[in-house]
C-alpha cells in the first residue's frame, strides 16, 4: 500500500467496454483496481497544461531498463519528466508493447457486436473509444503513441517472440499511479488483443481518485534508479 | 536470425545518397519501390519513422507491427504495420538479422535523464526529425513524432522484462531493404548518440538507395 490518505474525491465503476478520462493533478493518485480479475484497461496520458507533451514509451523504457510496468517505475513524457508514479501494484506486470484492439479486429475476434442488437453491451474496442476520449481535448489519431495497458502481461522469450500469460491479475488487483504533473489521463476498458478468449469481455474495473502524500526525498519511485532521481529534478523544475 | 540477401543492382538504383551521422533525412517511396539502408561502417543506429503519403495521420506503429508480427525484433518478412492496421512496407531482404522497434529516438531532454542533467546540449535525433519536418515536410509536426524503428539497433528484452542496451550486431556494408505497399514518406535521422553502444560510441554514415518498381 501507498501512503496516501484515505479520502477518495472520485470513487466509481468504469464498466466493461467504458471509456473515460480526468486531469489528474499533480499529487492526486488514480487507483484503478481489477474487481473480477483478468482486466484489460488501455491508457494514454498527456500533460494537461501542455497536450503536445506526452507518454513516450520507448523513453519510459529505457531510461529505465524495463519492458513492463510495476510498482517503483514512472512513466515518461517526451520532454523528460514524470508524468505519474506507480507507487502500488498488487499485479506485477502492465503491458507497454501490444498496443490496442481496432474494430476490424474485434469483429473478426467476437463477430458482430453492433449497438442495435446489443444497446450498451455492445463490443466497443479500444482504439475507436480512445479516439472518442482524445476528440474531447481537441486531440485525434496523430496524438495515439503506443498506449499502456494495465492488467496485462505479454512476455518476450529469448528470440523476442511474444508469449500472452493467463490469469496475470487476480480478483481485486490493483494499481496505483501518483501523478507528479497534471496528468490528463484517457482509459478505454475494453478487451486486449491477443487476449485468446473467444467471446467479448469486459471486466468491470472500479477507479478511485484521492489526494497522495508529499513525495519524499527517499520516495521509492524517484530512488529507484538514477534516472528517476534526475527525471523527478527535472520535474519539479518545470513547477518551480 | 533470418539473414536474406538482395539481388538488386545499385548501379541501377533510380536515388544513392550517402548521409552522415547527426543529419536528417526524408523522401518518398512511392508503392512498389525499394529502399536500402546500408551500415556502410557497421553498428551505427538509423531512426527511421514511416508516414503515408497522401494521408500522415496514419503512420507506423510499433506496437502493432510487434503484435502482428508476434514479436519484437524486425528482419526479413516483417510487415511494417501502420496504425490503421495496414502493410506500409514489407522487409524483404535483411543481412544484419535483428532491428529494434522498442528503444525509441534519442532527445536532449531524455540524455537529460539517461545520462546526467548537463547532458542538454547534445545532439539528438529528435531534433534531426524536427529540423527536417520544419524544413521540408511542412504536413508533420511535433504530434506525429512517434515510436520509430532503429534500423541495426540491439536493444534485447528479457523473458523477466528488462531492456538492454547492447553492443550491435550489425557490421560494415551490413544493410536492410523493404518494398513500399503503398507510398510513403521516410523520416529518418542517422543518429549522433555518443552516450551508448547504440552506435559503438562513433557514429558513422549510412547510404541510402531506392529502386523502382
Amino acid at each position: 500500500m501507498s501512503d496516501v490518505t484515505e479520502q477518495w474525491l472520485v470513487d466509481e465503476p468504469l464498466r466493461g467496454g467504458q471509456m473515460w478520462s480526468r486531469v489528474i493533478k499533480r499529487g492526486q493518485v488514480l487507483r484503478l483496481t481489477d474487481v473480477e480479475g483478468s482486466g484489460s484497461v488501455a491508457a494514454l496520458l498527456f500533460n494537461a497544461d501542455f497536450l503536445l507533451e506526452r507518454y513516450n514509451m520507448p523513453d519510459t523504457l529505457k531510461a529505465q531498463h524495463i519492458a513492463r510496468i510495476t510498482t517503483g517505475n514512472v512513466l515518461y513524457s517526451d520532454m523528460g519528466r514524470v508524468l505519474c508514479s506507480v507507487v502500488a501494484d498488487s499485479c506485477g506486470w502492465h503491458d507497454t508493447l501490444t498496443g490496442l484492439e481496432d474494430a476490424a479486429a474485434s469483429l473478426k475476434k467476437y463477430g458482430p457486436g453492433d449497438y442495435q442488437t446489443l444497446r450498451n453491451d455492445w463490443h466497443r474496442n479500444s482504439r475507436d473509444n480512445l479516439l472518442v476520449e482524445l476528440a474531447k481535448y481537441g486531440l485525434g489519431k496523430r496524438d495515439f503513441g503506443p498506449n499502456l495497458n494495465f492488467f496485462v502481461k505479454v512476455a518476450v522469450d529469448a528470440e523476442g517472440k511474444l508469449g500472452w500469460i493467463p490469469d496475470n491479475s487476480k480478483p481485486g488487483a490493483f494499481i496505483e499511479l501518483r501523478s507528479e504533473m497534471n496528468t490528463l489521463v484517457l482509459l478505454s476498458n475494453t478487451p486486449h488483443p491477443l487476449d485468446p478468449a473467444p467471446t467479448y469481455r469486459a471486466k468491470p474495473v472500479q477507479l478511485g481518485v484521492r489526494w497522495a502524500g508529499p513525495v519524499a526525498k527517499d520516495d521509492s519511485c524517484r530512488s529507484s534508479c538514477p534516472e528517476n532521481e534526475r527525471g523527478f529534478a527535472l520535474t519539479e523544475a518545470y513547477f518551480r | 536470425m533470418a539473414l536474406s540477401e538482395s539481388s538488386l543492382d545499385p548501379q541501377q538504383a533510380s536515388f544513392d545518397t550517402v548521409l552522415g551521422s547527426g543529419l536528417g533525412f526524408s523522401h518518398i517511396v512511392r508503392r512498389g519501390e525499394t529502399l536500402r539502408i546500408v551500415d556502410l561502417e557497421g553498428n551505427q543506429a538509423v531512426d527511421t519513422l514511416f508516414y503515408d503519403a497522401s494521408d500522415p495521420s496514419e503512420r507506423y506503429s510499433a506496437v502493432d507491427t510487434i503484435r502482428t508480427q508476434g514479436g519484437i525484433y524486425l528482419s526479413s518478412g516483417s510487415p511494417l504495420i501502420s496504425t490503421e492496421g495496414r502493410v506500409m512496407l514489407q522487409i524483404v531482404a535483411d543481412t544484419c538479422g535483428r532491428h529494434d522497434t522498442v528503444g525509441g529516438a534519442c532527445a536532449a531532454e531524455s540524455n537529460q535523464v539517461r545520462y546526467a542533467i548537463d547532458k542538454k546540449y547534445m545532439h539528438s535525433c529528435r531534433d534531426n526529425f524536427l529540423l527536417e519536418i520544419q524544413q521540408r515536410r511542412p504536413q508533420l509536426s511535433l504530434r506525429d513524432l512517434t515510436a520509430n524503428i532503429n534500423f541495426f539497433m540491439n536493444v534485447p528484452v528479457s523473458p523477466e522484462g528488462e531492456l538492454h542496451f547492447d553492443d550491435g550486431i550489425s557490421a560494415p556494408g551490413r544493410y536492410v531493404e523493404m518494398r513500399a505497399e503503398t507510398d510513403v514518406i521516410v523520416l529518418i535521422s542517422n543518429c549522433p548518440q555518443l552516450n551508448n553502444p547504440c552506435n559503438g560510441y562513433n557514429p558513422t554514415p549510412i547510404r541510402l538507395l531506392v529502386w523502382s518498381a
